[in-house]
């Protein structure tokens, strides 16, 4: 019940649902308590020689470890910064600036999140060439497109793990052997996958993977950046030798106990239940005329729908599913703020008519049934009431 | 969200005017190349005047509140004052919109002429 304010609103009981954990989540209680301790207690600087900061240096050094046995990874191939955007920036532009001297081609995909595709952008303006990967209707990129496209000059391949708008997971062990083969460094952004889909590094073949603490429950501003021993990367941020030398910065102390205790507190049991109430809710939302669910009902993330309403417009459904009290984002072209219908929608080529009306609804653990039940109740209402104001409908 | 202003808020939870004419005069659709919205106003004129006016729209926040705001101000308009509407009149009185959202109430002045521009031509025939 922890988002559900009840009030009597016109004689009709209205409800808070929070459906867009996509963009970011509540933090567990439990998280939030680990944390505390670290702002008056366990206060020193990890790098102080005395027992303040040991005890600090001890409380960061734990959390690396729970995020690196999470997937497999070492102890010290484990970095941890200001979140999925820092960890995407340091690794594309890291590992392409360290590895100048092997070549200048790097490979991407066209569905990537604005911090992958504008560290690209950026490295084109330096010189880089690039290639952008097709997926398909899926969202899934082609194994044999990616062989092709990787040259003599290939440093780098950044494939998202799973996708933030439609949820779809790659086949990052498939590409993994495939980059491997070649000799190029993977990165992938694990941001959305984190927790919800299984990651092993070792068995993977990944070289590089970004994580962020917000979209799993814990604190904003912290994430971490795997680095596989051995791959060469150039850090962003010039000060002290904090993080391996990789990450200079007083380590962000409650924010990093914060997101291990998050990570610790998820499990398969929680996908389970997001996973149960998404197939749930989509059952009941094709119901609804003229939805198209978008993306792959397999290859999906547990807590994930992308669903297109023909005829009618995302900011308006939004809009109004906020009105009652629900929250959920959407990829119209109105509604963002470049006037862009999304780049990933398109990409999966979907018709523009369908683009306008799409909404993306993201559950957590901690959404009921009930809130599922009262949001799509909703939901319907409003297609039906938008739907007979278009003239398209 | 917090950039609309309460008037387009009120107007697009409980738009004025939507449907369509029966036995229209005149229809005019304009649609956005750039967003995708589409407007559809048909008139009924009596006596030189927009007698009814409603309207059907594909549309976001802002594109639902200027077509309800351009039927009522074009509502019992002499078919000249209704084609000097402009979609600057539409958004002073829907209380400002947001910069990137003006195309939408363009639309909606857009969509108007057309249905004025069809009535006379019909006229014509
Ligand atoms: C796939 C993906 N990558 C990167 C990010 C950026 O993460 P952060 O908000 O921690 O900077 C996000 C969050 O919006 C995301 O969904
Ligand atoms: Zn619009």
């Amino acid at each position: 019940m922890h988002v559900q304010i009840m009030q009597l609103h016109g004689g009709r009981v209205q409800m808070k649902v929070y459906l867009d954990n996509g963009a970011s989540t509540m933090a567990d209680k439990r998280a939030v308590k680990a944390m505390l301790p670290c702002f008056t207690k366990i206060y020193g600087n990890p790098s102080s020689l005395h027992t303040f900061g040991a005890d600090a240096r001890k409380a960061v050094d734990s959390s690396r470890e729970v995020i690196a046995k999470k997937i497999n990874a070492d102890i010290n191939e484990i970095i941890f910064t200001s979140g999925g955007t820092e960890s995407d920036n340091t690794a594309i532009i890291g590992a392409a600036k360290a590895n100048n001297d092997k070549g200048d081609h790097i490979i991407t995909t066209k569905i990537e999140h604005k911090a992958v595709l504008n560290a690209f952008k950026y490295l084109e303006k330096k010189g880089f060439k690039t290639t952008y990967l097709n997926v398909d209707k899926e969202g899934l990129i082609d194994l044999d497109e990616l062989k092709k496209a990787i040259i003599d000059k290939t440093i780098l391949v950044s494939v998202m793990h799973a996708n933030n708008e439609i949820g779809t997971i790659q086949n990052i062990r498939g590409i993994g052997k495939i980059c491997r083969e070649k000799n190029v460094i993977l990165h992938t952004d694990t941001v959305q996958s984190f927790t919800k889909v299984p990651i092993n590094v070792k068995d993977d073949f990944i070289d590089l993977a970004s994580f962020s603490s917000h979209k799993i429950h814990g604190p904003k501003g912290v994430g971490a950046l795997f680095i596989r021993s051995g791959v060469k990367i150039k850090p962003l941020l010039h000060g002290g030798g904090h993080e391996f030398n990789l990450r200079a910065g007083t380590e962000n102390v409650p924010g990093i106990v914060g997101f291990a205790k998050a990570a610790e507190l998820c499990n398969s049991e929680a996908n389970e239940k997001m996973k149960k109430l998404r197939d749930y809710m989509i059952e009941k939302i094709k119901k609804i005329p003229n939805a198209k669910i978008n993306g792959s009902l397999e290859k999906r993330l547990v807590n994930n729908i992308n669903v297109s309403f023909k005829g009618i417009e995302g900011e308006a459904i939004l809009t109004l599913l906020n009105e009652a009290g629900v929250a959920v984002s959407t990829g119209s072209a109105c509604h963002s703020k470049n006037l862009q219908p999304s780049h990933v929608l398109k990409s999966i080529k979907t018709p523009d008519n369908y683009i306008q009306g799409s909404i993306r609804i993201t559950v957590s653990r901690f959404t009921t049934k009930k809130e599922a039940d009262y949001a799509v109740k909703n939901l319907k209402i409003i297609v039906k009431k938008l739907t007979e104001m278009s003239p398209l409908g | 969200m917090d950039e609309y202003s309460k008037k387009v808020m009120a107007l697009f939870k409980n738009p004025k005017n939507m449907g369509e004419v029966k036995n229209a005069d005149g229809a005019g659709e304009a649609g956005n190349p750039v967003c995708g919205d589409v407007m559809r106003i048909t008139i009924k004129v009596k006596d030189g005047r927009l007698a009814d006016i409603k309207f059907k729209t594909m549309g976001c926040v802002a594109a639902i509140a200027s077509s309800s705001m351009i039927t009522e101000l074009a509502k019992g308009k002499t078919i000249q004052e209704a084609m000097d509407i402009t979609n600057m009149d539409v958004a002073k009185e829907l209380g400002g919109l947001p910069n990137i959202k003006m195309h939408c109430s363009k639309l909606a002045a857009d969509a108007l002429r057309l249905a004025i521009n069809d009535y006379q031509k019909r006229k014509k025939r």
